[in-house]
């Protein structure tokens, strides 16, 4: 570790703290359907979309209705994804000629984009044309994200409102995520990306002769646009295999910076956006600053292991100087690995620019852990903070069985109602993460997947289903994904994580809209203090990672100590 | 729930074509006419001749250039139309027998002491472009034996290829391998 590296780190990290104030009061105006500098533009695009969709922008819905919009759109999003899919041979602009997606590949990829996951079960320049990337793919990391917003404003309204039963109009709220922050935000980024050196071209490959005159084909496409949504709305999903490593696809240290900039500034934002909304700014750093705290922590402890190295090749005659070298770029160096991978997984966007499956044993367990925390750190757009606004509940039910009081937050008091749905929604994550890699590390067709041998075939299997299930994207890439087994399971995991915590989420705002919202008096376990942050982590380490520890230490704990003993498998 | 179809239908039909077309076709419109070079893949050329991409690395075994970094592409090294990285784990015996025979080889050629992580070891996608500047220096001798130019020459060139970090801080050190290489060729007319 360098202190030039840590200042690469802190500067993207404050840049980001930076933009957390404007973009959150901005989006606070957006949702509540307020003038913006772009309503000029936008506003007679929207009612437009509204009139042709037949929708009334008054008119709200109650949690049920919200809902079924939710998994309507859902549902036709997939359709739509899969049918593009399956009939990329016969679509325009498909000039390598690729023919259509198999079944099950097309039906992980599709679940995959609409669970906002952006898991890669194929090479993205081996597989999909640009009219599948374009039409298909980088639509859903639009729209995927902007679901994932709705829910989360659509939550914060419920600790807004008094005996009410709405919580707003779901298409109405994704409609505007879309158009009023995702998409200008994606505009600026993807020229920007463009100006750094990414390509933004409809031909499907430059043939180059290399010095040596050998033929070289390089494949290319309209990389910066996917580039930049990919980012914004934590999706993670890449143009290329390889994601963000590849070269077109991160081609410098200031593309870096600007890609980590970007996968964290509307997911924080949008912490900020409820506090604004919920009039309690502090509520909103306080769920920063737990967010922020564990990222740090995590960005330190891959940064760590990995300058450290692997004595294993050390021993061979390497210099340790640049510490664990297989599987990263040198442009980007160890602390710009270590930032994007920590922040990657913190987040739900799995997009990488260093290969996770080689990363040293604690370098590797990081990102997984990250990911089995919840995805909360500050986790997806919109899915991280509704997802910590469940820790939140959990966390004043904790305190209010200590003080012996009735637990409330934000004035709401959380009740065995909101309870039971809050440990529905977190239960959900190690029930499809833990069974499905127990089965895999069980079944021939789950084993016939992996590559590496020993405890990080193990790791390779726990990594694909904590990643489906978080709905992140990112793997262990050593294991072959593309198989009926994998492609089905891995499928179920991400509608799991997605939708089996969305519904109780909502199920707890239809509870909270309808409670007294009551005033702070002298008994009220305050929720915006230190205390609170740090009563807020441990919650996330004991009731989000304790279970995972016994499958861990199968897993990278004791790959760590084979490898400081220089076993090999 | 069915008054709900129309807008999940319309809504999913209109923002494809906002997002999925519209969009994207748009950054390639003013892409392509503000940023023509980078848009179009940061192409290199000699004369007429596409020579390759500034940004992505190619295989170079001949002893009069510098080589770049071991690639875990398939069928070949530095296959630019499906990236990819090795996915080897560190306690993988694969791994290491990789490793120790690109340290043979090396230490065969010649190097000897503590040998540059990255001259031994797969980037994450397999077209890493750079080197570093000490398996960089390591090939210096290798390369003025086989052109027969004086080392300085070259050592000359490789620092001045070599890109420092921004104001010390903002990125890494490294050296392109095609710019260097190039740069070498053109000592040679």
């Amino acid at each position: 570790m360098t202190l030039v590296g840590w200042l690469q780190i802190s500067l993207t990290l404050i840049a980001v703290l930076l933009a957390v104030k404007p973009l959150g009061l901005y989006m606070n105006r957006v949702f509540a359907g307020e003038r913006t500098f772009l309503s000029p533009v936008f506003k007679p695009v929207e009612w437009a979309f509204y009139k042709a969709a037949g929708i009334d922008e008054k008119r709200e819905q109650n949690w049920i209705g919200y809902t079924f919009g939710v998994l309507l759109f859902s549902i036709a999003g997939f359709v739509s994804l899969y049918v593009i899919l399956r009939f990329q041979d016969v679509l325009p602009l498909n000039p390598q000629g690729f023919p259509a997606v198999a079944p099950d590949l097309a039906f992980n990829t599709a679940v995959s984009f609409i669970t906002n996951t952006n898991w890669q079960s194929y090479g993205g320049e081996t597989t999909m044309s640009h009219f599948s990337q374009m039409a298909g793919l980088t639509v859903h990391n639009f729209l995927s994200g902007a679901t994932g917003m709705a829910v989360a404003v659509a939550l914060s309204r419920a600790f807004v409102r008094s005996h009410m039963t709405t919580l707003g109009n779901f298409w109405v709220d994704m409609t505007r995520a879309t158009l009023y922050v995702l998409l200008p935000l994606a505009v600026v980024v993807a020229l920007i990306f463009v100006a750094m050196g990414m390509p933004q071209t409809l031909d499907a490959s430059v043939t180059a002769t290399t010095l040596e005159g050998v033929k070289q084909v390089i494949a290319t496409g309209p990389v910066a646009s996917q580039e930049a949504i990919k980012q914004l709305g934590t999706n993670g999903g890449g143009f290329f295999n390889v994601n963000a490593a590849h070269p077109f696809e991160n081609p410098n240290a200031f593309s870096n910076y600007l890609g980590v900039f970007a996968m964290l500034v509307v997911s924080s934002a949008m912490v900020y956006t409820f506090g604004q909304m919920t009039g309690n700014r502090r509520q909103g750093w306080a769920l920063l600053s737990a967010m922020g705290l564990l990222l740090v922590v995590g960005i330190g402890a891959v940064y760590w292991a990995e300058t450290s190295g692997n004595p294993i090749l050390t021993h061979l005659g390497l210099d340790p100087l640049q510490g664990n070298m297989e599987g990263k770029e040198l442009r980007f160096g160890q602390s710009g690995s270590a930032l994007y991978t920590a922040v990657t997984t913190g987040l739900s966007n799995g997009g990488v620019n260093t290969m996770h499956a080689s990363l040293t044993p604690l370098g590797g367990l990081v990102p997984m852990f990250l990911i089995q925390l919840g995805e909360v750190l500050p986790g997806g757009v919109g899915s991280g903070l509704y997802g910590m606004v469940v820790f939140a509940i959990l966390a004043v039910f904790v305190a209010g069985l200590m003080v012996g009081r009735t637990p409330e937050l934000l004035g709401k008091k959380i009740e065995s109602r909101e309870m039971k749905y809050a440990m529905l929604a977190v239960l959900v994550l190690p029930l499809a993460i833990l069974g499905f890699s127990a089965l895999a590390a069980i079944l021939p067709v789950g084993l016939a997947g992996l590559l590496n041998k020993g405890p990080h075939g193990l790791s390779e299997i726990l990594y694909a289903y904590s990643s489906a299930a978080g709905n992140n994207g990112s793997a262990f890439a050593g294991l072959t994904a593309n198989s009926p087994w994998y492609n089905t399971t891995l499928g179920i995991a991400m509608l799991l994580g997605r939708f089996a915590y969305i519904v109780p989420v909502l199920a707890i705002a239809g509870s909270l809209v309808a409670k007294q919202k009551v005033p702070a008096s002298s008994g009220t376990f305050p929720t915006d203090t230190p205390l609170f942050v740090g009563l807020l982590v441990g919650i996330i380490i004991i009731l989000g990672g304790l279970q995972y520890f016994p499958a861990l230490a199968l897993g990278p704990i004791v790959e760590h100590f084979l490898m400081l003993a220089g076993q090999t498998f | 729930m069915l008054a709900q179809l129309r807008p999940a239908i319309v809504l999913t039909l209109i923002l494809t074509a906002v997002t999925g077309l519209l969009y994207p076709l748009a950054i390639t419109g003013v892409g392509q006419t503000l940023f023509s070079a980078q848009a179009n893949s940061s192409q290199v050329m000699r004369g007429d001749v596409v020579v390759g991409s500034s940004l992505i690395g190619q295989n170079f075994t001949k002893d009069i250039y510098f080589w770049p970094r071991p690639s875990a592409t398939s069928p070949d090294a530095y296959n630019a139309g499906s990236s990819s990285g090795s996915n080897l784990g560190p306690t993988s015996q694969v791994l290491v027998d990789r490793v120790k025979a690109s340290v043979d080889a090396l230490k065969a050629g010649g190097a000897t002491g503590l040998l540059p992580a990255d001259a031994v070891t797969t980037s994450a996608s397999g077209l890493d472009p750079d080197i570093s500047s000490d398996y960089a220096k390591l090939q210096i001798e290798r390369v003025a034996k086989a052109r027969a130019l004086p080392a300085e020459t070259i050592s000359a060139l490789v620092a001045a290829n070599t890109r420092h970090p921004v104001l010390g801080i903002f990125g890494e050190t490294g050296v392109n391998v095609l710019a260097l290489n190039m740069a070498l060729d053109d000592v040679k007319k």
